[in-house]
């Protein structure tokens, strides 16, 4: 049973950071920029009434997208709850198909279809993008199911909100992962609120929420999610243990949100303080302390960053422009991608009424 | 060449068919393995696939439905049974919005080829937390098919075309049904696959056509048989088998050929799939009726307990035929 790691530790020493090229960590650090940047423009364009429905932001998260997703071999799967822009751009997901796609523009990655809750790239293992908090983990469980049953050697890294835990599904899931040894790595991102309940307000626990895996007789994890390196080296950890002994792991990712639960939750500055908010962006933000780190260690200086953090606040805008100029969803859009098989206009599609007027 | 089987023999040898044909077939649910099913459809199946192919779960229809779900977007092809539909409520999240819309979110990148089967039916002295019927619910769902087979050649056919289809199949069965005794056409005459979306007549008639699905197929025929020989009534009796994709034109040939109408149907009066059949017929074939539809569907409570008055509650030959009679 793993247990708390006493901190400090050097875990940019670990073997699986020791792998990283200067180039790669260069990668990591303009993947955490991009995603931020993308999501200050979806904000922006939000606010200005071109996109609708929610928009829950990563930002402040980011080390925990990037740094898990960072260790995806071929057959390592990805799903995750609504709040999924980090993870899809993570992947590899293009910011125009997901600024399209949060723009309800036919050039989305969901063709329009899903928003910013359900972002998709299966090409990219990457399974979602899902609203309903915790309904995502019976599906990363059996995404995981499908990976051993198929005699792959991968898992599925699934990804959960602190407020999910509490849901009868994820419990059913780890129940599940541990009985029948699937190699599922359970994520709770733990921003601290479920909504604009905190933590204290809506979980029982003892040390923390990861521990409540050994009621399950489950391998669990705390992570500082601020230090991109941490979560690397016991994430990889967690991933091995699933790759090689088909055994699941629940790590808790300890991260912040700089915004509300989404933009749409007005109350997010009375339920925490701006002590609180200010303190994480100075001391703890991930992009941050992994910019400090890489200038320290001599990879990048402040003239890159700023060039990166330029290129992506640019391809941004470009994403915003692109998605603008777009074609919205026709009425015939509307009712297609419901069935497989009407879709490939198969025989089985021919016989008997489908829709309905 | 035909044999008899039971309707519960007829489903395990599509299944064991099935499980044959394609690796990627998997049966999960709560006994289907070492117990050999709660009610024996799956019985031998175990013994003869082994552990990977027959998965006994826990009692933890949110968690198995969905892995179910999950491992199917990868290309497993999981066929879960739930003891009872009844219990789908507690699995209603995953069943509607990860089946039925993940494809539709996902702008097509994603489909689910599941089959979710077991009995959907009331009749059995379990009272109402057990005796849902389901299907015009989930029916309702854009994304989803339902069928429900009457006969045990049904039962075969059909649930060789659920786990072939690439989109999710949620299948309802009949425990009054799993003992009935019917011709199944014999493996060795070739491949029975029956698709889905096709009706069958299954009596030729010409003053009433009843439409009806499930184990209401079977009151409705003994009905038929009673208006025959009493009052001289002739009905013809088509069974939908598939509610969604529906066989709309079989439908209107048997309206256009009678002119009169009466759905059979176990759902509650509200809603249901009777009330969809009425709507499409007064759409398509109003101007071939001769008078309204009427419907015999179960009477509009929870369902009773009591053997004594429970079959009362549901379709039964009594209650069609003095339906009918209020309609010549």
């Amino acid at each position: 049973m793993t247990s708390v790691s006493p901190a400090p530790l050097d875990f940019a020493s670990s073997p699986i950071n020791q792998s990283l090229t200067p180039e790669r960590k260069i990668e990591l650090f303009t993947q955490m920029v991009r995603i931020r940047r993308f999501e200050q423009a979806g904000l922006k364009y939000y606010q200005g009434g071109k996109i609708g429905g929610f928009l829950h932001l990563y930002i402040g998260q980011e080390a925990v997208a990037v740094g898990t997703i960072s260790l995806a071999g071929k057959d390592d799967h990805f799903i995750t709850a609504y709040r999924d822009h980090g993870h899809a751009l993570a992947v590899g997901m293009g910011m125009n198909e997901c600024m399209a796609e949060m723009f309800g523009k036919q050039t989305g990655c969901s063709k329009g279809k899903g928003g910013s809750m359900h972002f998709f790239a299966p090409d990219k293992n990457f399974w979602g993008g899902h609203g309903i908090v915790a309904g995502q983990t019976p599906l990363g469980l059996g995404l995981a199911y499908g990976v051993k049953y198929l005699g792959r050697e991968g898992c599925c890294l699934c990804y959960l909100g602190d407020g999910a835990v509490n849901q009868g599904a994820f419990h059913e899931s780890l129940n599940l992962a541990a009985l029948f040894d699937i190699p599922v790595v359970y994520v709770i991102e733990n921003n601290g609120y479920s909504m604009g309940t905190s933590q204290e307000r809506s979980s029982s626990y003892g040390g923390c929420l990861a521990q409540r895996a050994e009621a399950y007789g489950m391998a669990w994890d705390v992570i500082d999610g601020s230090d991109l390196y941490e979560v690397r080296a016991k994430t990889h950890i967690a991933m091995e243990r699933a790759r090689k002994e088909h055994k699941p792991t629940l790590l808790e990712i300890d991260t912040y949100r700089y915004y509300g639960h989404s933009i749409a939750d007005a109350n997010h500055k009375k339920y925490r303080t701006p002590e609180e908010i200010e303190d994480y962006k100075q001391n703890h933000d991930p992009i941050s302390v992994f910019r400090r780190k890489l200038i320290a260690e001599g990879i990048l200086t402040e003239e890159s960053a700023t060039a990166i953090n330029k290129a992506a606040a640019d391809e941004a805008a470009a994403s915003v422009k692109f998605a603008d100029e777009s074609p919205a969803p026709t009425i015939a859009d509307i009712s297609t991608d419901v069935y497989w098989e009407t879709d490939h206009d198969t025989p089985a599609s021919k016989i008997g009424r489908h829709f309905f007027d | 060449m035909s044999r008899t089987l039971t309707y519960r023999e007829a489903l395990r040898e599509g299944l064991d068919e099935e499980l044959a044909r394609d690796p990627n077939v998997v049966l999960m649910g709560e006994e289907v393995a070492q117990y050999n099913g709660a009610y024996k459809v799956t019985e031998g199946l175990w013994k003869k696939w082994g552990d990977k192919r027959v998965v006994d779960t826990p009692i933890s229809e949110a968690g198995f439905i969905g892995m179910g779900i999950g491992a199917s977007m990868l290309g497993v092809r999981p066929v879960m049974e739930l003891m009872f539909w009844s219990f789908h409520s507690v699995a209603f999240d995953q069943l509607v919005s990860n089946a039925a819309c993940v494809r539709y979110m996902s702008g097509g990148l994603c489909n689910c080829p599941i089959v979710v089967r077991g009995p959907a039916n009331g009749g059995t002295g379990v009272g109402a937390t057990h005796s849902h019927v389901p299907e015009g619910l989930f029916a309702a769902f854009p994304g989803l098919k339902v069928c429900v087979p009457a006969t045990p050649a049904d039962a075969k056919g059909l649930i060789k075309a659920a786990i072939r289809d690439n989109d999710p199949v949620y299948f309802m069965e009949n425990t009054l049904l799993y003992g009935n005794i019917g011709e199944v056409p014999d493996p060795a005459d070739g491949d029975f696959v029956i698709p889905l979306g096709v009706a069958d007549l299954k009596r030729e008639g010409t003053d009433i056509s009843i439409i009806a699905h499930g184990r209401s197929v079977i009151q409705s025929l003994a009905a038929a048989e009673i208006l025959q020989a009493e009052h001289g009534i002739n009905a013809e009796v088509l069974d939908l088998r598939s509610i969604r994709p529906i066989d709309v034109d079989a439908i209107l040939k048997t309206v256009m050929k009678t002119n009169r109408v009466l759905l059979v149907d176990e759902s509650k009066p509200f809603g249901g799939v009777s009330a969809m059949v009425a709507m499409l017929i007064q759409e398509h074939a109003f101007d071939y009726l001769d008078g309204p539809i009427k419907r015999v569907c179960s009477i509009d409570a929870p369902a009773i307990y009591s053997p004594h008055i429970e079959h009362e509650q549901l379709p039964n030959p009594r209650r069609i035929v003095e339906k009918v009679l209020t309609m010549a």
